[in-house]
Protein backbone atom coordinates (compact mmCIF):
# COMPACT_ATOMS: atom_id res chain seq x y z
CA UNK A 1 0.00 0.00 0.00
CA UNK A 2 1.35 3.34 -1.09
CA UNK A 3 1.54 5.85 1.78
CA UNK A 4 -1.01 8.67 2.05
CA UNK A 5 1.50 11.51 1.52
CA UNK A 6 3.03 10.05 -1.37
CA UNK A 7 -0.32 8.84 -3.68
CA UNK A 8 -1.47 12.79 -2.98
CA UNK A 9 2.05 13.92 -4.24
CA UNK A 10 1.49 11.84 -7.17
CA UNK A 11 -2.17 12.54 -7.39
CA UNK A 12 -1.55 16.56 -7.37
CA UNK A 13 1.32 16.03 -10.05
CA UNK A 14 1.68 17.61 -13.11
CA UNK A 15 1.56 14.26 -15.16
CA UNK A 16 -1.01 12.34 -17.53
CA UNK A 17 -3.37 9.97 -15.77
CA UNK A 18 -1.85 7.25 -17.47
CA UNK A 19 1.35 7.76 -15.89
CA UNK A 20 0.31 8.20 -12.34
CA UNK A 21 -1.08 4.61 -12.53
CA UNK A 22 1.89 3.50 -13.85
CA UNK A 23 3.79 5.17 -10.90
CA UNK A 24 1.02 3.96 -8.36
CA UNK A 25 1.27 0.32 -9.89
CA UNK A 26 5.21 0.40 -9.63
CA UNK A 27 5.38 1.52 -5.50
CA UNK A 28 2.69 -0.86 -5.00
CA UNK A 29 3.96 -2.86 -2.15
CA UNK A 30 7.65 -1.42 -1.74
CA UNK A 31 9.01 -0.02 1.17
CA UNK A 32 10.46 3.46 0.71
CA UNK A 33 11.60 6.51 2.70
CA UNK A 34 11.07 9.93 1.98
CA UNK A 35 13.98 10.65 0.14
CA UNK A 36 13.71 8.00 -2.58
CA UNK A 37 10.45 8.69 -2.78
CA UNK A 38 11.43 12.18 -3.73
CA UNK A 39 13.82 10.57 -6.27
CA UNK A 40 11.36 7.98 -8.05
CA UNK A 41 8.98 10.75 -8.22
CA UNK A 42 11.40 13.51 -9.63
CA UNK A 43 12.93 11.37 -11.93
CA UNK A 44 9.45 10.23 -13.61
CA UNK A 45 9.15 14.00 -13.77
CA UNK A 46 11.62 15.16 -15.24
CA UNK A 47 11.77 12.22 -17.89
CA UNK A 48 8.14 13.03 -18.59
CA UNK A 49 8.80 16.96 -19.62
CA UNK A 50 11.82 15.81 -21.34
CA UNK A 51 9.54 13.68 -23.77
CA UNK A 52 6.92 16.32 -24.29
CA UNK A 53 7.34 18.00 -27.80
CA UNK A 54 8.58 21.16 -27.74
CA UNK A 55 7.31 24.24 -28.54
CA UNK A 56 7.46 25.15 -32.18
CA UNK A 57 8.15 21.99 -33.42
CA UNK A 58 6.83 21.20 -36.92
CA UNK A 59 4.56 18.36 -35.85
CA UNK A 60 2.92 18.12 -39.08
CA UNK A 61 5.32 17.72 -41.26
CA UNK A 62 6.52 15.12 -38.68
CA UNK A 63 3.42 13.24 -38.46
CA UNK A 64 3.40 13.05 -42.18
CA UNK A 65 6.26 11.75 -43.20
CA UNK A 66 5.89 8.72 -40.23
CA UNK A 67 2.47 8.12 -41.99
CA UNK A 68 4.10 8.26 -45.68
CA UNK A 69 7.29 6.90 -45.05
CA UNK A 70 5.26 3.43 -43.89
CA UNK A 71 2.43 3.99 -46.33
CA UNK A 72 5.20 3.66 -49.11
CA UNK A 73 5.38 0.03 -48.29
CA UNK A 74 1.67 -0.60 -48.31
CA UNK A 75 0.23 -2.85 -50.82
CA UNK A 76 -1.65 -1.25 -53.62
CA UNK A 77 -4.75 -3.40 -54.10
CA UNK A 78 -6.01 -5.49 -51.59
CA UNK A 79 -9.09 -7.23 -51.39
CA UNK A 80 -8.92 -8.73 -47.81
CA UNK A 81 -11.57 -11.32 -46.06
CA UNK A 82 -10.30 -9.62 -42.93
CA UNK A 83 -10.44 -13.07 -41.10
CA UNK A 84 -14.26 -13.08 -41.10
CA UNK A 85 -16.21 -15.44 -43.37
CA UNK A 86 -16.29 -14.38 -46.65
CA UNK A 87 -17.09 -10.78 -45.84
CA UNK A 88 -14.84 -8.45 -48.05
CA UNK A 89 -13.22 -5.44 -46.79
CA UNK A 90 -10.94 -3.04 -48.65
CA UNK A 91 -7.76 -2.32 -46.75
CA UNK A 92 -4.32 -1.02 -47.62
CA UNK A 93 -3.26 1.52 -49.50
CA UNK A 94 -7.37 2.29 -50.85
CA UNK A 95 -8.87 2.21 -47.73
CA UNK A 96 -6.21 4.72 -46.01
CA UNK A 97 -6.68 7.01 -48.88
CA UNK A 98 -10.67 6.77 -48.04
CA UNK A 99 -10.33 7.75 -44.41
CA UNK A 100 -8.44 10.68 -45.10
CA UNK A 101 -10.13 12.05 -47.91
CA UNK A 102 -13.21 11.92 -45.45
CA UNK A 103 -15.56 9.94 -48.37
CA UNK A 104 -19.02 9.81 -48.05
CA UNK A 105 -19.45 6.34 -48.37
CA UNK A 106 -16.21 3.57 -47.98
CA UNK A 107 -16.70 1.27 -51.13
CA UNK A 108 -17.05 -1.71 -48.54
CA UNK A 109 -18.83 -0.35 -45.79
CA UNK A 110 -19.01 -2.41 -42.63
CA UNK A 111 -20.38 -2.78 -39.07
CA UNK A 112 -19.35 -4.84 -36.02
CA UNK A 113 -22.46 -4.94 -33.75
CA UNK A 114 -21.86 -5.93 -30.34
CA UNK A 115 -24.83 -7.37 -28.73
CA UNK A 116 -26.09 -7.01 -24.49
CA UNK A 117 -24.43 -9.34 -22.62
CA UNK A 118 -27.70 -11.36 -22.88
CA UNK A 119 -27.82 -12.19 -26.27
CA UNK A 120 -23.90 -12.27 -26.47
CA UNK A 121 -23.98 -15.55 -24.43
CA UNK A 122 -26.39 -17.35 -26.46
CA UNK A 123 -25.84 -18.69 -29.60
CA UNK A 124 -29.50 -18.99 -30.70
CA UNK A 125 -30.72 -15.39 -29.37
CA UNK A 126 -27.69 -13.72 -31.48
CA UNK A 127 -28.86 -15.58 -34.50
CA UNK A 128 -32.34 -14.05 -33.62
CA UNK A 129 -30.94 -10.14 -33.87
CA UNK A 130 -28.95 -10.88 -36.71
CA UNK A 131 -32.11 -11.70 -38.15
CA UNK A 132 -33.68 -8.41 -36.96
CA UNK A 133 -30.68 -6.93 -39.17
CA UNK A 134 -30.01 -8.87 -42.25
CA UNK A 135 -32.28 -7.57 -45.31
CA UNK A 136 -34.47 -10.98 -46.22
CA UNK A 137 -36.32 -11.11 -49.45
CA UNK A 138 -39.73 -12.28 -49.80
CA UNK A 139 -38.89 -15.45 -51.33
CA UNK A 140 -36.81 -16.74 -48.46
CA UNK A 141 -40.01 -17.11 -47.05
CA UNK A 142 -42.45 -19.02 -49.26
CA UNK A 143 -43.10 -19.93 -52.58
CA UNK A 144 -43.57 -17.71 -55.65
CA UNK A 145 -45.70 -19.02 -58.44
CA UNK A 146 -45.90 -16.50 -61.62
CA UNK A 147 -49.30 -17.75 -62.67
CA UNK A 148 -49.32 -17.22 -66.54
CA UNK A 149 -53.02 -18.12 -67.50
CA UNK A 150 -54.43 -16.36 -64.51
CA UNK A 151 -51.78 -13.22 -65.00
CA UNK A 152 -50.90 -13.03 -61.68
CA UNK A 153 -47.72 -13.61 -58.89
CA UNK A 154 -48.92 -16.00 -55.93
CA UNK A 155 -46.63 -16.12 -52.74
CA UNK A 156 -47.73 -18.48 -50.35
CA UNK A 157 -45.35 -17.87 -47.43
CA UNK A 158 -43.84 -20.95 -45.50
CA UNK A 159 -45.12 -20.44 -41.86
CA UNK A 160 -42.57 -22.68 -40.15
CA UNK A 161 -39.51 -20.39 -42.00
CA UNK A 162 -41.90 -17.54 -40.84
CA UNK A 163 -42.26 -18.92 -36.93
CA UNK A 164 -38.56 -19.97 -36.96
CA UNK A 165 -37.67 -16.07 -38.08
CA UNK A 166 -39.84 -14.85 -35.60
CA UNK A 167 -41.79 -12.62 -37.94
CA UNK A 168 -46.18 -13.02 -38.10
CA UNK A 169 -47.24 -14.17 -41.94
CA UNK A 170 -49.31 -11.27 -41.57
CA UNK A 171 -46.68 -8.80 -40.65
CA UNK A 172 -44.60 -10.12 -44.12
CA UNK A 173 -48.10 -9.76 -45.62
CA UNK A 174 -48.89 -5.94 -44.89
CA UNK A 175 -45.35 -4.88 -45.56
CA UNK A 176 -44.02 -6.40 -48.78
CA UNK A 177 -46.67 -4.54 -51.03
CA UNK A 178 -46.01 -1.28 -49.05
CA UNK A 179 -42.09 -1.78 -49.18
CA UNK A 180 -42.72 -2.49 -53.16
CA UNK A 181 -44.42 1.29 -53.72
CA UNK A 182 -41.88 3.10 -51.21
CA UNK A 183 -38.60 1.54 -51.71
CA UNK A 184 -38.77 0.14 -54.95
CA UNK A 185 -40.88 2.38 -56.41
CA UNK A 186 -42.78 0.31 -58.59
CA UNK A 187 -46.91 0.97 -58.23
CA UNK A 188 -48.61 -1.00 -61.28
CA UNK A 189 -49.56 -3.36 -59.35
CA UNK A 190 -52.51 -4.88 -57.33
CA UNK A 191 -52.92 -7.37 -54.49
CA UNK A 192 -54.74 -9.49 -52.36
CA UNK A 193 -54.45 -10.92 -49.21
CA UNK A 194 -55.69 -14.16 -48.22
CA UNK A 195 -55.07 -14.62 -44.34
CA UNK A 196 -55.96 -17.76 -43.71
CA UNK A 197 -53.46 -19.69 -46.20
CA UNK A 198 -51.11 -17.02 -45.82
CA UNK A 199 -51.22 -16.12 -49.31
CA UNK A 200 -50.78 -12.72 -51.26
CA UNK A 201 -51.60 -12.88 -54.68
CA UNK A 202 -50.21 -9.77 -56.64
CA UNK A 203 -51.77 -9.12 -60.40
CA UNK A 204 -50.18 -6.12 -62.64
CA UNK A 205 -52.58 -3.15 -63.89
CA UNK A 206 -51.69 -3.97 -67.71
CA UNK A 207 -52.71 -7.44 -67.96
CA UNK A 208 -52.03 -8.32 -71.09
CA UNK A 209 -48.57 -7.63 -71.31
CA UNK A 210 -46.18 -10.63 -70.19
CA UNK A 211 -43.30 -8.55 -69.84
CA UNK A 212 -45.07 -6.41 -66.64
CA UNK A 213 -45.95 -10.45 -65.15
CA UNK A 214 -42.49 -10.89 -65.65
CA UNK A 215 -41.41 -7.46 -63.82
CA UNK A 216 -43.70 -8.13 -61.33
CA UNK A 217 -42.55 -11.48 -60.07
CA UNK A 218 -39.05 -9.94 -60.20
CA UNK A 219 -40.34 -7.70 -57.47
CA UNK A 220 -42.02 -9.53 -55.54
CA UNK A 221 -38.73 -12.03 -55.47
CA UNK A 222 -36.57 -9.46 -54.25
CA UNK A 223 -38.99 -7.05 -52.15
CA UNK A 224 -36.85 -6.80 -48.44
CA UNK A 225 -39.43 -7.67 -46.06
CA UNK A 226 -37.61 -8.36 -42.55
CA UNK A 227 -34.15 -6.74 -41.57
CA UNK A 228 -32.48 -3.15 -42.61
CA UNK A 229 -32.30 -2.75 -46.29
CA UNK A 230 -29.16 -1.82 -46.49
CA UNK A 231 -27.27 -4.48 -44.60
CA UNK A 232 -26.92 -7.04 -47.21
CA UNK A 233 -25.33 -9.71 -45.34
CA UNK A 234 -24.91 -10.51 -41.43
CA UNK A 235 -22.00 -13.11 -40.36
CA UNK A 236 -22.87 -14.33 -36.52
CA UNK A 237 -19.21 -15.12 -34.83
CA UNK A 238 -18.18 -15.95 -31.72
CA UNK A 239 -14.97 -14.08 -30.47
CA UNK A 240 -13.40 -13.43 -26.98
CA UNK A 241 -16.72 -15.52 -25.50
CA UNK A 242 -19.22 -13.51 -26.77
CA UNK A 243 -21.26 -13.88 -30.03
CA UNK A 244 -20.43 -10.59 -32.26
CA UNK A 245 -22.06 -9.62 -35.66
CA UNK A 246 -20.25 -8.66 -38.87
CA UNK A 247 -22.03 -6.87 -41.53
CA UNK A 248 -21.86 -6.43 -44.81
CA UNK A 249 -23.20 -3.02 -45.72
CA UNK A 250 -24.10 -0.58 -43.06
CA UNK A 251 -26.48 1.36 -40.98
CA UNK A 252 -26.10 3.04 -37.60
CA UNK A 253 -29.11 4.60 -36.76
CA UNK A 254 -31.79 1.24 -37.87
CA UNK A 255 -29.22 -1.10 -35.92
CA UNK A 256 -29.35 1.23 -32.81
CA UNK A 257 -33.11 0.15 -32.79
CA UNK A 258 -32.94 -3.17 -33.11
CA UNK A 259 -33.35 -4.64 -29.73
CA UNK A 260 -30.18 -6.77 -27.61
CA UNK A 261 -28.22 -4.17 -29.66
CA UNK A 262 -25.18 -3.34 -27.21
CA UNK A 263 -25.15 0.48 -28.61
CA UNK A 264 -22.16 1.75 -26.96
CA UNK A 265 -19.84 -0.86 -28.42
CA UNK A 266 -21.19 -1.14 -32.01
CA UNK A 267 -19.08 0.55 -34.65
CA UNK A 268 -19.35 1.23 -38.19
CA UNK A 269 -16.21 1.78 -40.69
CA UNK A 270 -18.36 4.72 -42.56
CA UNK A 271 -16.88 7.59 -40.86
CA UNK A 272 -19.31 10.23 -41.96
CA UNK A 273 -22.05 7.89 -41.17
CA UNK A 274 -20.51 8.02 -37.47
CA UNK A 275 -20.35 12.17 -37.54
CA UNK A 276 -24.44 12.43 -38.28
CA UNK A 277 -25.70 9.84 -35.51
CA UNK A 278 -22.74 9.91 -32.97
CA UNK A 279 -21.44 13.32 -33.42
CA UNK A 280 -17.62 14.87 -34.55
CA UNK A 281 -16.40 13.27 -31.36
CA UNK A 282 -17.19 9.64 -32.05
CA UNK A 283 -16.03 10.28 -36.16
CA UNK A 284 -12.77 11.57 -34.48
CA UNK A 285 -12.20 8.07 -32.84
CA UNK A 286 -13.40 6.49 -35.60
CA UNK A 287 -10.91 8.05 -38.15
CA UNK A 288 -8.15 6.83 -35.62
CA UNK A 289 -9.83 3.60 -35.09
CA UNK A 290 -9.98 2.67 -38.84
CA UNK A 291 -6.34 4.71 -39.66
CA UNK A 292 -4.99 2.32 -36.89
CA UNK A 293 -6.15 -0.55 -37.62
CA UNK A 294 -5.49 -0.42 -41.09
CA UNK A 295 -2.23 0.32 -40.95
CA UNK A 296 -1.59 -2.46 -37.83
CA UNK A 297 -3.09 -4.87 -40.47
CA UNK A 298 -0.38 -4.16 -42.69
CA UNK A 299 2.16 -4.76 -39.92
CA UNK A 300 2.89 -1.49 -39.98
CA UNK A 301 3.76 0.45 -37.14
CA UNK A 302 2.61 4.09 -36.65
CA UNK A 303 2.45 6.23 -33.49
CA UNK A 304 -1.24 7.14 -32.37
CA UNK A 305 0.48 10.28 -32.07
CA UNK A 306 0.89 11.24 -35.67
CA UNK A 307 -2.42 9.61 -36.12
CA UNK A 308 -4.47 11.72 -33.42
CA UNK A 309 -3.21 14.81 -34.97
CA UNK A 310 -4.39 14.22 -38.12
CA UNK A 311 -7.91 13.37 -36.67
CA UNK A 312 -7.64 16.15 -35.02
CA UNK A 313 -7.04 18.56 -37.88
CA UNK A 314 -9.79 16.49 -39.90
CA UNK A 315 -12.42 17.00 -37.20
CA UNK A 316 -11.50 20.17 -35.87
CA UNK A 317 -14.30 22.73 -37.30
CA UNK A 318 -17.02 20.31 -36.20
CA UNK A 319 -17.24 18.13 -39.26
CA UNK A 320 -15.26 16.14 -40.93
CA UNK A 321 -12.75 17.42 -43.60
CA UNK A 322 -10.95 15.72 -45.50
CA UNK A 323 -7.13 16.67 -46.11
CA UNK A 324 -6.54 17.62 -49.77
CA UNK A 325 -7.77 20.39 -52.14
CA UNK A 326 -11.69 20.77 -50.57
CA UNK A 327 -10.20 20.26 -47.32
CA UNK A 328 -7.92 21.10 -44.84
CA UNK A 329 -5.02 22.12 -47.85
CA UNK A 330 -8.06 24.31 -49.55
CA UNK A 331 -9.01 26.23 -46.58
CA UNK A 332 -5.53 27.70 -45.67
CA UNK A 333 -5.29 31.29 -45.39
CA UNK A 334 -2.46 32.33 -47.53
CA UNK A 335 -2.77 32.41 -50.84
CA UNK A 336 0.98 31.00 -52.23
CA UNK A 337 0.20 28.20 -49.42
CA UNK A 338 -2.70 26.74 -51.92
CA UNK A 339 -1.16 27.33 -54.75
CA UNK A 340 2.03 25.43 -53.53
CA UNK A 341 -0.35 22.49 -52.80
CA UNK A 342 -2.89 21.85 -56.13
CA UNK A 343 -4.25 24.00 -58.91
CA UNK A 344 -1.81 26.63 -58.88
CA UNK A 345 -3.47 28.81 -61.37
CA UNK A 346 -6.63 28.86 -60.50
CA UNK A 347 -5.84 29.89 -56.79
CA UNK A 348 -3.68 32.61 -58.22
CA UNK A 349 -6.02 33.95 -60.16
CA UNK A 350 -8.67 33.70 -57.68
CA UNK A 351 -7.23 35.42 -55.55
CA UNK A 352 -6.29 38.12 -57.93
CA UNK A 353 -9.54 38.75 -58.33
CA UNK A 354 -10.48 39.03 -54.40
CA UNK A 355 -7.24 41.36 -53.85
CA UNK A 356 -6.44 38.71 -51.43
CA UNK A 357 -3.40 39.53 -48.96
CA UNK A 358 -0.66 37.07 -47.82
CA UNK A 359 0.83 38.13 -44.54
CA UNK A 360 3.70 35.11 -45.21
CA UNK A 361 2.60 33.67 -41.71
CA UNK A 362 3.06 30.18 -42.33
CA UNK A 363 6.15 27.88 -43.50
CA UNK A 364 5.10 27.37 -47.42
CA UNK A 365 4.88 30.75 -48.11
CA UNK A 366 8.02 32.10 -46.44
CA UNK A 367 9.93 29.11 -48.20
CA UNK A 368 8.68 30.42 -51.33
CA UNK A 369 9.49 33.86 -51.05
CA UNK A 370 12.86 33.12 -49.50
CA UNK A 371 12.38 33.61 -45.69
CA UNK A 372 13.47 32.49 -42.18
CA UNK A 373 10.47 30.07 -41.40
CA UNK A 374 8.70 31.05 -38.39
CA UNK A 375 9.40 27.51 -37.32
CA UNK A 376 11.74 25.75 -34.29
CA UNK A 377 14.11 28.81 -33.50
CA UNK A 378 12.98 30.91 -36.19
CA UNK A 379 9.74 31.75 -34.59
CA UNK A 380 11.75 33.41 -32.04
CA UNK A 381 12.34 37.11 -32.72
CA UNK A 382 15.03 37.87 -30.20
CA UNK A 383 16.59 41.58 -30.22
CA UNK A 384 19.83 41.92 -28.22
CA UNK A 385 20.31 45.45 -26.60
CA UNK A 386 24.07 46.58 -26.24
CA UNK A 387 25.36 46.39 -22.98
CA UNK A 388 26.52 50.40 -22.15
CA UNK A 389 29.49 50.40 -20.41
CA UNK B 1 -17.45 5.24 -29.29
CA UNK B 2 -18.82 8.46 -27.55
CA UNK B 3 -16.71 10.22 -24.82
CA UNK B 4 -18.10 12.78 -22.14
CA UNK B 5 -19.33 16.09 -23.25
CA UNK B 6 -20.03 18.74 -20.20
CA UNK B 7 -20.80 22.06 -20.44
CA UNK B 8 -18.96 24.21 -18.94
CA UNK B 9 -19.20 26.59 -16.61
CA UNK B 10 -18.81 31.07 -17.24
CA UNK B 11 -15.67 30.80 -14.47
CA UNK B 12 -14.25 27.49 -15.91
CA UNK B 13 -13.82 29.26 -19.10
CA UNK B 14 -12.55 32.26 -18.64
CA UNK B 15 -10.02 29.95 -16.52
CA UNK B 16 -9.60 28.00 -19.01
CA UNK B 17 -9.05 31.18 -22.15
CA UNK B 18 -6.44 32.69 -19.47
CA UNK B 19 -4.38 29.66 -19.33
CA UNK B 20 -3.86 29.17 -22.86
CA UNK B 21 -4.34 32.83 -23.54
CA UNK B 22 -6.88 33.01 -26.10
CA UNK B 23 -10.34 33.19 -27.34
CA UNK B 24 -13.59 31.06 -27.32
CA UNK B 25 -12.97 31.49 -31.75
CA UNK B 26 -9.90 29.79 -31.42
CA UNK B 27 -10.56 26.44 -29.48
CA UNK B 28 -12.10 24.16 -32.21
CA UNK B 29 -15.92 24.17 -33.12
CA UNK B 30 -18.90 21.27 -32.07
CA UNK B 31 -22.20 22.37 -34.20
CA UNK B 32 -24.91 23.12 -32.65
CA UNK B 33 -26.97 20.06 -34.44
CA UNK B 34 -24.08 17.53 -33.46
CA UNK B 35 -25.96 14.59 -31.67
CA UNK B 36 -24.10 14.81 -28.48
CA UNK B 37 -24.48 18.78 -27.99
CA UNK B 38 -28.09 17.63 -28.20
CA UNK B 39 -28.27 15.73 -25.91
CA UNK B 40 -27.18 17.10 -23.22
CA UNK B 41 -28.35 20.51 -24.34
CA UNK B 42 -26.23 22.49 -25.06
CA UNK B 43 -26.90 26.16 -26.49
CA UNK B 44 -24.55 28.14 -29.07
CA UNK B 45 -21.48 29.91 -27.66
CA UNK B 46 -21.59 27.23 -24.90
CA UNK B 47 -18.40 25.46 -24.29
CA UNK B 48 -17.97 21.90 -24.43
CA UNK B 49 -15.72 19.76 -22.13
CA UNK B 50 -14.56 16.47 -23.68
CA UNK B 51 -12.97 14.38 -21.29
CA UNK B 52 -11.76 11.45 -23.67
CA UNK B 53 -10.05 8.27 -23.23
CA UNK B 54 -6.82 8.83 -24.38
CA UNK B 55 -4.35 6.48 -26.20
CA UNK B 56 -1.27 8.03 -24.54
CA UNK B 57 -2.32 9.65 -21.78
CA UNK B 58 -4.98 7.47 -20.39
CA UNK B 59 -7.91 10.63 -20.29
CA UNK B 60 -7.67 13.76 -21.62
CA UNK B 61 -9.78 16.79 -21.88
CA UNK B 62 -10.51 18.62 -24.91
CA UNK B 63 -12.99 21.72 -25.06
CA UNK B 64 -15.35 22.70 -28.14
CA UNK B 65 -17.14 25.99 -28.84
CA UNK B 66 -21.06 25.64 -30.01
CA UNK B 67 -21.57 27.00 -33.10
CA UNK B 68 -24.37 27.53 -35.56
CA UNK B 69 -23.30 24.91 -39.00
CA UNK B 70 -23.12 27.18 -41.91
CA UNK B 71 -25.80 26.91 -44.68
CA UNK B 72 -24.74 25.39 -47.81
Amino acid sequence: MISEKFSKKIESAPLPPKTKDQLRGFLEGKELSDSQFKQIFDRVVREYQSTRIEACEAVGVIAAQSIGEPGTQMTMRTFHYAGVAEINVTLGLPRLIEIMDARKEPSTPTMTVYLESEYGIDRDRAREVSWQIEAAPLNEFGDITTDMENMQVVVHLNTKVCDKRKIAPMEIMDIAPKKMRDRRHYRDFEHKIDEDNATIIFLPKHEESYQNLFQLAEHVRNVIVQGIDDILRVVVRKETGEYILYTEGSNLKDVFEVAGVDTTRTRTNNISEAASVLGIEAARNAIIYEALSTLGEQGILVDVRHIMLVADMMCMDGEVKQIGRHGIAGEKESVLSRAAFEVTVNHLLDAAVANEVDELSGVTENVIVGQPIQLGTGDVKLIAVKPEN
Amino acid sequence: MVPDHIITSEEEVKKLLSHYSITTEQLPKIFHDDPAVKAIGAEVDDVIRIVRISHTAGRAESYRLVTRRPKK
